[in-house]
């Protein structure tokens, strides 16, 4: 109803056409993205108390060394497997060390394994996809298959070959989680791109003659945006899961960089004699995963709905 | 209907020629030659040349990849570095054991993932639906080697109920099906929900309440035949995480399978193996797929009849 | 006296929001005689629907009846149990769905989906089931029943849809019918048939509820019409009383509003003003903030319904009682 009232004088006022277009492509949404967090934080307390948890982790993660008077890679082969006490939380490793403080530190590289490949598979799989969704034809077909390619290997398979073609490390640990994912956001947001290009403010933008890429970034990239926030949550989890899948079969980071997966990893042959080393990481990676899961869950929820079906 | 399963097919080929030709080109451009690596430090120059010769390894690449595939056409995967054997060979007896557990691991998805996913839709917001809903978030959460490792601590170690590892008989499947399936009966109990409640507002669902149906029956024989075109695509979506996560759990569980072939070929930097194993995998995801098309269309006549 | 398919007596639904309650229904009273077409005419939201999902007992949570009573044949069909109501819906009572293209299961066969009625309700043996379906869709007007039995509703027209609703409505011989809006959705030529099809459905034991916003469909079908406004009944009549003589200020507005379409007139005559939510509706009449000739006590003191003339009632403090 909205829409059709500012199209009518939006013809009378061709100078500032564009500005009125874009104007327009905003009245869609009623809410802005605040008030959309607001209403969020208000219906969706999981949402908040997420967000909560991984301010915590970020926090505890910045401030490692301020939290705990162990050193992360001091031994003390006395305190050998000892089981969680007072002195030592969550326990000691096999080389005595205070797996707390490994804790803390491990969390630097697991959310860093999260956070950079999202936001770098975000970055590629945004570009590819609004240029892929926009140019339609050639380019189209060519970035569709490229993405069909990497869809198709199971990815923790595809995860195993890249970084055996790169090798261990955690610089190719952010590379290999990148290509993994970029494919799967690319999808997204072409189809994204198709819907927003044949809304009425794009087709007018074109009549007027705004450059293609002008509408790619100014019309079609800004309304992707609550789409990508979305994604951008959800793949952080996924990242750090299959990160700590590679690490886990030891093919992810490398010592002495101390990913959690890693420290499963080295505490398997402890599973039975002190299940500690096993399980806190892992339950840290599974608070960590699922407070970004409930994050990312309550901000589809307010921000593109029509998302939930998928 | 026949003329589109044949052009997925097509496009099915094509993608798995993509895959060959990727996960080809990116195990060459590893630096160094494998067989010197193979044959360790000590070996001999004019041996490795030998070798190298032999296994075609200094032709240029394309003309490696045609010989690849030519071969992999008729089974042939190449020798395996580490091993000594045939790749197919190896992946023939693997594979028998992955596809038990992952079927194992989907009938038990499938099964505990529809049946909460309709109690928590057929009262949304009860008692049910909070707790089944709260428990499949943590099964998406939960990385798959830390259940599989759950399970073994608890069910075999503690209760000595099941084997820790090996499959000698069914009972040593079921630890690693339900690791394995974990993950996806939380996907599929989450998404049979949604698309459920998302039916349930339908008018046709008001129309068989006006008939006389029970809402079970409702529930049972409207509304999940229509939430079934999404859940089957998401089954087969599934088929493939399953087959990425059996690479862990057949790690935890020392069950000789496709996956733990891929784990033991890059420790041994076996390249025909890793080649192999991705290559077939990704095989049986694809025809996963092309069988969830089929039948989709089948099932939903709005397809079925527009050919 | 005339025998009654339904009563329905002081009845009251209720929305619970986070705002407050809303009551899309509001003491609603009123009757289908035996062998007689009765409607329910009013704008969207003013309860007509909510009144005949009440009936089917299918208002959809949280809303529920707090008060009244709803009789069918002289069963109150609020003590029934689930259980038992569910054998009555589509068997002694049956509704005709408003949107004849989402109201049928898209991936069921047409032919199954009104078979399914006579499965729920019936013994008739499986041999005879299809021949049922097909003796009722030529009676409503199918053309190739056999073919059209093993359609898919993606396959049919509109009217041709409503006509597989309608057969599923009335194979089991309902006594009470309900329709929602059966013509709303289709074009117009397909609304005469339907229309027509519909006049037919009513025998001497059966009734039929019609409800619509279109006072043409209601003239067309009814014998006897209440309007409603805001969850509330305005004004009860027979058809020929109403639109020779319309008494509440809204029924006028309705007619006039009808009117000036026919004449064409150049100024579309319309109601001032929107309906009132029902969250803020005012202590009296609900009409009164619409109305030309509202009043202080109009807006303070809810009119009773009045009884200006043989059966016919109005709720409005501007009408005196027949006969004084």
């Amino acid at each position: 109803m909205f829409q059709g009232k500012h199209s009518d004088s939006r013809i009378q006022k061709i100078p500032d056409a564009e500005q009125d277009i874009r104007l327009l492509s905003q009245l869609g949404e009623e809410q802005t993205l605040g008030k959309k967090l607001g209403r969020m934080a208000k219906e969706n307390p999981l949402a908040v108390i997420s967000a909560a948890v991984i301010l915590v982790l970020i926090l505890g993660a910045v401030f490692a060394p301020v939290l705990t008077p162990y050193s992360y890679t001091g031994m003390d082969l006395r305190n050998r497997l000892a089981a969680p006490s007072a002195a030592h939380l969550f326990g000691t490793d096999e080389g005595g060390r205070d797996i707390l403080t490994r804790l803390l530190y491990g969390s630097r590289i697991s959310l860093l394994t999260g956070v950079v490949p999202a936001l770098l598979s975000l970055v590629l799989g945004t570009a590819l996809g609004i240029l892929s969704g926009f140019a339609g034809g050639k380019t189209d077909s060519l970035i569709m298959r490229l993405a069909d390619i990497m869809l198709a290997i199971p990815s923790m398979l595809l995860a195993m070959v890249i970084m055996y073609t790169l090798g261990g490390g955690l610089g190719n640990v952010f590379l290999t989680l990148t290509l993994v994912n970029w494919a799967g956001v690319a999808r997204i947001i072409r189809s994204e791109t198709l819907k927003l290009k044949n809304t009425e403010y794009v087709e007018a933008a074109r009549v007027i003659g705004v450059s293609k890429s002008r509408i790619m970034l100014r019309h079609i990239l800004p309304n992707c945006v609550p789409t990508m926030i979305v994604l951008f949550t959800l793949n952080i989890p996924s990242s750090i899961l299959t990160e700590s899948s590679l690490s886990f079969l030891g093919l992810g980071v490398q010592a002495p960089d101390a990913s959690w997966g890693l420290m499963i990893n080295a505490g398997r042959q402890y599973l039975y004699t002190a299940p500690w080393l096993c399980f806190v990481p892992g339950i840290a990676i599974m608070v960590t995963v699922l407070a970004f899961n409930f994050l990312g869950d309550g901000l589809r929820d307010v921000l593109d709905p029509h998302q939930n079906r998928e | 209907m026949i003329r589109n399963i044949c052009r997925r097919l097509g496009e099915s080929v094509i993608v798995l020629l993509g895959v060959a030709l990727m996960i080809f080109v990116m195990l060459r451009i590893v630096p160094g030659n494998p067989v010197a690596t193979m044959m360790g430090e000590h070996a001999d120059l004019a041996v490795i040349e030998r070798m190298t010769a032999e296994l075609g390894l200094d032709q240029p690449v394309y003309i490696q990849f045609i010989r690849y595939i030519t071969g992999a056409l008729k089974g042939d995967f190449g020798t395996s570095y580490s091993l000594g054997k045939p790749v197919s060979f190896l992946m023939g007896t693997a594979f028998g054991n992955t596809l038990k557990l992952a079927l194992f691991a989907a009938l038990f998805a499938w099964a505990l993932g529809i049946a909460c996913g309709i109690s928590a839709a057929a009262r949304k917001n009860g008692l049910a639906d909070h707790l089944f809903m709260g428990v499949s978030l943590m099964g998406v959460s939960m990385p798959i080697f830390m259940v599989a490792m759950l399970l073994q601590y608890v069910f075999a170690y503690h209760l000595h109920w099941l084997p820790i590892s090996g499959i000698n008989d069914w009972r040593g499947f079921l630890l690693p099906a339900v690791a394995l399936g974990w993950n996806s009966a939380g996907s599929i109990s989450r998404l049979v929900r949604s698309t459920l409640l998302d039916i349930l507002q339908e008018d046709y669902i008001d129309t068989a309440r006006g008939k006389g149906r029970t809402q079970a029956g409702v529930l049972i024989f409207h509304a999940f035949r229509n939430a079934l075109l999404p859940v089957i695509t998401m089954m087969a979506l599934q088929f493939s995480s399953l087959l990425s996560g059996a690479v862990i759990t057949e790690t935890v569980f020392s069950i000789n399978g496709i996956g733990r072939l891929a784990v033991q070929a890059i420790a041994g930097r076996d390249i025909p193996l890793l080649e192999g194993t991705a290559l077939f995998t990704t095989l049986v995801v694809i025809l996963g797929n092309l069988a969830a098309d089929c039948l989709y269309d089948i099932l939903d006549p709005r397809i079925r009849k527009e050919v | 006296m005339e025998h009654n398919i339904l009563e329905i007596d002081h009845l009251h639904v209720v929305f619970p929001s986070s705002k407050g309650e809303t009551s899309p229904v509001n003491d609603v009273s009123l009757r289908v005689p035996a062998g007689k077409t009765v409607g329910i005419v009013g704008e969207s939201g003013c309860g007509k629907s909510m009144t005949a999902r009440a009936v089917m007992g299918l208002i959809h949570a949280p809303g529920r009846i707090t008060e009244g009573e709803i009789r069918l044949c002289g069963r109150d069909l609020r003590k029934l149990s689930e259980k038992e109501y569910c054998s009555l819906r589509g068997s002694e009572v049956s509704m005709i769905f408003q949107e004849p293209m989402t109201s049928l299961n898209p991936v069921m066969k047409a032919g199954h989906q009104v078979e399914e009625v006579l499965r729920l309700h019936t013994d008739i043996p499986e041999s005879e089931l299809k021949q049922r379906v097909i003796d009722i869709f030529r009676a409503v007007g199918i053309t190739e029943p056999e073919k059209r039995y093993n359609c898919y509703p993606h396959e049919l027209s509109g009217g041709l849809r409503q006509r597989v609703i309608i057969a599923m409505a009335m194979i089991c011989r309902p006594r009470l019918m309900i329709a929602d809006e059966p013509t709303t959705a289709l074009d117009v030529t397909v609304q005469a048939q339907i229309l027509r099809l519909m006049k037919d459905l009513v025998s001497d034991d059966t009734g039929l509820l019609v409800i619509s916003h279109d006072l043409g469909v209601i003239a067309k079908l009814c014998d006897y019409v209440y309007v409603m406004y805001a969850g509330r009944i305005v004004e009860e009549s027979d058809i020929f009383t109403l639109f020779d003589d319309p008494q509440h200020p809204y029924t006028k507005g309705l007619m006039d509003a009808v009117g000036s379409l026919r004449r064409d007139a150049e100024v579309l005559s319309t109601i001032p003003g929107v309906v009132p939510s029902l969250a803020h509706l005012p202590a009296g009449c609900s009409f009164c903030l619409r109305c030309e000739n509202g009043s202080d006590r109009c807006e303070k003191e809810l009119p009773g319904l009045i009884q200006t003339g043989p059966g016919h009632k109005v709720r409005c403090h501007l009408m005196k009682e027949a006969g004084q």
